[in-house]
């Protein structure tokens, strides 16, 4: 099992003192409508971005909270990762996008009657964001939006 | 901290008025960030759906999430999926 203490001194320490951030999601949303009629996309913070996307930026304190839009046609393999946290092992996500952004998995599963259909964007966000207010006040509520706009039904998401 | 990003995005979506379900990696920050449906899956940082290039776990993998969706009222961290390989 994955604990904080599985990281470096550094950041055990930070990680045990920082002040979690919450925001208040109830009373929650339902699944108006069967899974094998719902439309899913994918949010991972695994900082994939198109080699036409301007990497996400390692230099800006507190994080960048910018995010990337990836298409669902996109060829996984040809997505380049901007993290830089040595907190996790790279090495999966780079022999395998879709141990993070499961577009591959997700499309086959129409086929099947699992679900409805598979959105037609996914989002990316580089997830070492320690000062998370803009991430809370503007892009989350706006990536929020175009899910809404696309109608999804439902969203995965998946840390790294 | 990508579990408290995770945990943020995911609730503001949720707030929006869309079902969400994610995994966690990590409990203890998971916990303190409270998102809605989460899937505990017991694999080291950078291996969310398991395995790279094993479709047949990450598949699982997704039809637990898809299966935490259909939970009415969420509970924080609901699922503990014990994740082979």
């Amino acid at each position: 099992m994955a604990k904080i203490t599985d990281l470096k001194f550094g950041y055990q320490v930070f990680m045990k003192a920082y002040p979690y951030r919450k925001v208040d999601w109830h009373p929650g949303a339902r699944l108006e409508k069967p899974l094998s009629e719902a439309r899913v996309a994918v949010v991972t913070t695994a900082a994939f971005f198109r080699r036409d996307q301007p990497p996400f930026d390692t230099t800006i304190r507190g994080g960048d909270y910018s995010y990337r839009v990836i298409q669902a046609d996109t060829d996984l393999s040809t997505l380049e990762i901007a993290h830089r946290s040595d907190a996790f092992d790279i090495r999966g996500i780079t022999s395998d996008k879709n141990l993070a952004l499961p577009l591959d998995r997700l499309k086959s599963l129409p086929e099947q009657g699992v679900i409805g259909s598979v959105a037609p964007r996914h989002f990316s966000f580089m997830g070492s964001i320690a000062a998370p207010g803009r991430l809370i006040a503007q892009t989350a509520p706006k990536v929020a939006q175009i899910l809404l706009e696309d109608r999804v039904d439902a969203v995965l998401l998946t840390p790294v | 901290m990508c579990h408290q990003s995770v945990g943020l995005i995911q609730s503001i979506i949720e707030k929006a008025g869309i079902p969400t379900s994610s995994v966690t990696l990590l409990r203890e920050v998971t916990e303190r960030v409270a998102p809605p449906r989460t899937l505990f899956v017991d694999r080291p940082f950078g291996y969310p759906l398991g395995a790279p290039n094993n479709a047949s776990l990450q598949t699982v993998i997704i039809m637990a999430l898809l299966t935490l969706l259909k939970e009415r009222v969420p509970p924080a961290v609901r699922w503990n999926l014990k994740a082979a390989g």
